[in-house]
């Protein structure tokens, strides 16, 4: 379908899928087989000037926007969602500086990340602070021209691998949510280290590890924002990737789908292609409309950001649901169209399920979606009301 | 000549722009156009419905200056390594004789560095006479005092056909040789013959990585010079008492800009040389695990042969580059050829289809693979080889 | 450092086929893409770039759409890009062809030219070698390493049938290069935003200062007579039954063939 793209947006979609060809298909199955870290594709990824295109022109990248970098990260997720997720975590984790950063920091920073040099993480997640974030109990306390970093983030993208990382600390628990800050850690700071590695039932290329902060000393330059902007760099943060998400979901849902179609045509049961059966057929016309469903609305939302528009939480968490909720379904369907091959490990639709699997569960679960759609219903209900 | 498109019966139906193997016919103004990439094939001539792709004279051609009749003899350059002579070369002695006889001329060698007896084993392999130089320079293979003797041998002794092996060493000189003394030079041949009519040298040759056949001319240049591929002309008679000279050529002027400083043989652990092993065992993705070419070298090391692989089983890790058959890989004709788990992507067949016997194992019985094998046995290589290599230890009696 | 690279734009080979009962070529749909091999010769032209310093150039022959093949090259990072296009350059064989692109490396003037070990379309290996004689520089063939690399020399690996050499070289020089050599990289994006709006030099006959009777046909020593598509296998057998089976009728069939 013609979604107009320009025409940087369709070579940015043509080098993205390249790479996914090229360099991510072949090694996919080996990287998740041995749950190891793709360092050459990220190599890749930088030399390709992918890792710059959300990032300003005056910092070294290429000054595109949400829908850019949607394209690219929709291609990736074609081929492999644990790559995908390496690569948008990296978004994830730059979002607060390019939102919130000095003009210190962003010189500081942002060239090396442009340049794939440098990848970031995002941490904010603890082991009573998921779903409801305001459950953060590591702390940042002042200390002259220093924060002293306490405390322990768990199931961090890229931990270990990346080199810059911002965290999300409590600075004064007395103000509750107003108590938390944000602040740029690097790697190697004294008294920052990486605990357990996880074992996860998907997307097994990208690392999801353990920080570990004991007594971490970082200088105070190095908050983002003021202190007590914590949670607002958070959301904001959230609110700007969610819709990148739904780019995942609706990667892995077409290269599902591609594969379901590729198989039906070569498998012979009962004398023909297994395509020819209208049981396959209406199987298949289900994935695909949803998948295409998904890109409409993933590709709008990210033109609505790109329009400059200031409140977009919920088309955002629209996206996020509905992409993802389509590529649980539609790679479940796609085994389902291959039967036992689907099953083996020898084709990849098996892993791509698996993959799909996380997406209802990170940057905010679907239930926690729809509930951030709720919430701004009834806020638009109620502005409505009071305004007429 | 040119081959041209007649704009009047041209009716731009585009059938012929996918008969080109060059990518040489554009559609312009709604009429087909052959362009600067056109090769003079002549494949479109027969596609156009409407007659309208002719061949003309233009009277523009090679210029017919070379007194042609004086060149007169057969060549082969006897490429040597380390002293021993390369058995292409005996290969194309065998050739060479034949070509020479229907010439009713003589057959040369022409022997760079190696010692005497060395010379001495081009005569027992049928050469009448050898052109040997044994200066120091030729002692390791660089290209500019190959070049720079051999077309001094050339303009003094004018022959009519020169020949070497299509091997690194032939294929990175004899170039420069050919464009030194202003002639033809066709790469790669598998067939040579001599056009009874014109006395012409027909030069056959795979294109398109063997996909189609083409037979190559060079009417009015002399010498006519080729590469031949190792193993795929006969050797002639060895004839330990056979005779002829060796004419001793000096050298002592000539130098390189390139050196030579280190000659290295590969001693990876299976020692392929893959272009000269009689029987290659190669294995593909069918495999399924690194594991398959533990089995595959038993039976290649049965068998006395090399290990080969498809670019699926290298692009898995199974086993390094310098193993891999194909397009992009290796170009190999053994005696045998015995791929397992392969399932036949066309890269992969031209690099090994001239095997004078293919053997294909494949679990697929619709594998492309079958369509160019002799032997064809549909089954599971985990069962069929291991029987395979338990018969093989009984015939040999371990 | 002056780095020519010299590509062909070439049918991706794998598709061509011959009609056996027709004796004509089937090549429907087939993609025209940049030699393989040439990819990693540019790959060796940026590599030398970031060593030495300098451009890089990339020449082609061929007709006009082979610009394609010229801006591919410059999105992965070439700074320059030259095509050789002229009615004259028509039927060129090998040495037509080395002529012309040495003429034409000559007027842009060079230090190190690369050339990929051979065109998947023709499978020749010649023009690389042919054009170093026309230049009167050493070359190297079949380069799988770069030892050494100086302004002034270059240290190398040459592939042989069984190991390397490792060959110095003065520069100026020609190398071809082979697959072993590296890893060819993808396209950036700022590359291809930077090949869309690169102007692609083109030179003709008159320009690179060539004499008529050297191009094209009247340079071409060599004719192709014909062409034909390569036997079939016809004598196939299918070896049935247990596996046990058919490794017993095979091991007759090696043994009848004299191979054991």
């Amino acid at each position: 379908m013609n979604y107009f793209l320009t025409e940087e947006q369709q070579m940015l979609r043509e080098l993205t899928r390249q790479v996914a060809e090229e360099k991510i298909v072949p090694v996919r199955a080996a990287l998740d087989e041995k749950e190891e870290f793709p360092h050459e594709i990220m190599k890749v990824l930088a030399q390709s000037d992918i890792f710059g295109i959300f990032i300003p022109e005056e910092y070294g990248g290429l000054g595109m926007g949400s829908l850019e970098l949607c394209l690219a990260v929709e291609e990736l997720s074609w081929a492999c969602l644990g790559v995908s997720t390496t690569y948008a975590a990296n978004a994830l984790g730059t979002y607060p500086i390019l939102l919130f950063g000095s003009e210190e920091q962003k010189e500081k920073y942002l060239p090396a990340i442009a340049a794939g040099k440098k990848l970031v993480a995002f941490a904010l997640t603890e082991a009573n602070a998921g779903s409801d974030a305001a459950g953060v109990q590591s702390t940042a306390v002042k200390d002259g021209d220093y924060y002293i970093l306490n405390g322990t983030k768990q199931w961090i993208t890229n931990g270990g691998e990346a080199s810059i990382y911002t965290v999300i600390a409590i600075t004064d628990r007395s103000k509750g949510p107003r108590g938390a800050s944000a602040f740029i850690v690097d790697k190697g700071t004294p008294g920052f280290s990486f605990g357990k590695k996880e074992k996860k039932m998907g997307i097994r290329a990208s690392i999801t590890s353990e920080l570990i902060f004991e007594e971490c000393r970082i200088p105070k330059e190095n908050i983002l924002g003021r202190e007590g902007m914590g949670f607002i760099v958070a959301m904001k943060t959230l609110d700007q990737s969610r819709v990148g998400v739904g780019a995942q979901g609706l990667g892995v849902a077409q290269g599902a789908v591609d594969e379901a179609i590729k198989f039906a045509k070569q498998r012979v049961q009962f004398g023909k292609p297994i395509i020819s059966f209208q049981a396959i057929q209406h199987m298949l016309a289900d994935m695909s409309t949803r998948v295409e469903a998904s890109r409409a609305l993933v590709y709008a939302v990210a033109k609505h950001i790109d329009s400059g528009a200031k409140d977009f939480s919920k088309v955002a968490a629209m996206a996020k649901v509905f992409a993802t909720d389509t590529a649980m379904k539609v790679t479940t369907d796609a085994v389902q169209v291959m039967g036992g091959s689907g099953y083996m490990r020898e084709y990849p639709v098996e892993k791509m399920m698996r993959d799909a699997k996380i997406l209802q569960i990170y940057e905010g679960t679907n239930q926690i979606q729809r509930n951030v759609i709720g919430q701004a219903l009834i806020k638009e209900a109620v502005s409505r009301e009071n305004g007429s | 000549m040119r081959i041209v498109v007649d704009n009047k019966l041209c009716t731009g139906c585009e059938t012929c722009l996918s008969s080109c193997p060059y990518d040489a016919i554009v559609l312009k103004d709604d009429k087909a156009f052959i362009n600067e990439y056109c090769q003079l094939c002549r494949a479109c001539l027969e596609v156009c419905p409407e007659g309208a792709i002719k061949e003309i004279e233009t009277g523009v051609g090679v210029e017919d200056t070379t007194d042609r009749d004086s060149f007169r003899g057969v060549w082969v350059f006897a490429e040597q390594r380390d002293g021993r002579i390369a058995d292409v070369s005996f290969e194309l002695l065998g050739a060479g004789r034949r070509l020479a006889d229907a010439r009713e001329a003589g057959l040369s060698a022409v022997l760079f560095g190696a010692d005497n007896s060395e010379a001495e084993r081009l005569i027992h392999w049928g050469a009448d006479r050898v052109y040997h130089s044994e200066a120091p320079v030729f002692e390791h293979f660089n290209d500019e005092p190959y070049v720079e003797l051999l077309s001094r041998l050339i303009s003094e002794h004018r022959p009519e056909i020169l020949l070497t092996g299509a091997t690194p060493t032939g294929r990175s000189f004899f170039p420069r040789v050919a464009a030194r003394v202003g002639t033809g030079l066709t790469a790669d041949c598998t067939s040579l013959e001599i056009d009874s009519e014109t006395g012409n040298l027909l030069q056959v040759r795979p294109a398109f990585g063997g996909n189609i056949m083409a037979t190559i001319l060079c009417p009015y240049r002399r010498p006519q010079m080729a590469t031949v591929r190792p193993r795929v002309m006969k050797k002639g008679q060895y004839d330990k008492t056979g005779t002829g000279e060796i004419l001793k050529i000096k050298a002592d002027d000539i130098q390189s800009k390139t050196r030579v400083t280190e000659t290295i043989k590969e001693v990876s652990e299976t020692m392929v040389n893959l272009q000269e092993a009689d029987v290659i065992v190669a294995g593909g993705r069918g495999l399924g695990k690194i594991e398959g070419f533990q089995m595959l070298q038993e039976l290649a090391g049965l068998l006395g042969g090399a290990i080969g692989a498809s670019r699926a089983a290298v692009d898995e890790e199974w086993i390094p580059y310098s193993h891999q058959v194909g397009q992009t890989g290796k170009t190999v004709c053994p005696k045998i050829y015995i791929a397992c788990g392969i399932s036949g992507a066309v890269q992969h067949l031209v690099g090994m289809q001239s095997s004078d016997i293919i053997i294909a194992i494949n679990k697929n019985p619709d594998a492309p693979i079958f369509n160019v094998a002799n032997y064809a046995i549909v089954g599971d290589v985990y069962e069929v080889l291991p029987v395979i290599i338990q018969k093989l230890k009984e015939v040999k009696g371990i | 450092m002056k780095i020519i690279v010299c590509i062909k734009q070439v049918p991706d080979t794998a598709e061509v086929r011959i009609n056996p009962e027709t004796n004509t070529l089937i090549r429907d749909g087939v993609p025209s893409i940049i030699n393989p091999f040439d990819l990693h010769a540019i790959e060796a032209g940026l590599h030398l770039k970031s060593e030495l310093g300098g451009t890089v150039t990339v020449l082609t022959m061929g007709p006009p759409q082979a610009e394609d093949a010229l801006r591919e090259a410059i999105s992965m990072g070439a700074d320059e890009a030259v095509l050789l296009t002229d009615r004259a350059f028509a039927g060129s064989d090998t040495l037509a062809t080395a002529y012309t692109m040495s003429s034409a490396v000559r007027t842009i003037g060079f230090d190190i030219i690369l050339c990929g070990k051979q065109a998947i379309d023709g499978d020749t290996a010649q023009v690389g070698p042919e054009m170093a004689e026309f230049l009167n520089i050493p070359h190297v063939a079949y380069v799988g390493k770069f030892e050494e690399i100086n302004a002034g020399m270059l240290r190398v690996q040459r592939l042989m049938d069984e190991g390397y050499d490792v060959v110095e070289t003065s520069v100026p020089v020609l190398l071809t290069v082979v697959k072993e050599l590296n890893q060819p990289r993808l396209p950036s994006l700022k590359g291809k935003m930077k090949a869309k709006k690169s102007v692609i030099k083109k030179l003709t006959h008159p320009d690179i200062g060539t004499e008529e009777k050297n191009l094209g046909l009247a340079g071409s020593p060599t004719q192709v007579k014909n062409i034909f598509a390569p036997e079939a296998k016809k004598d196939r057998k299918v070896l049935t039954g247990t596996p046990g089976e058919q490794a017993a009728q095979l091991i007759e069939e090696l043994k009848s063939l004299k191979c054991i």
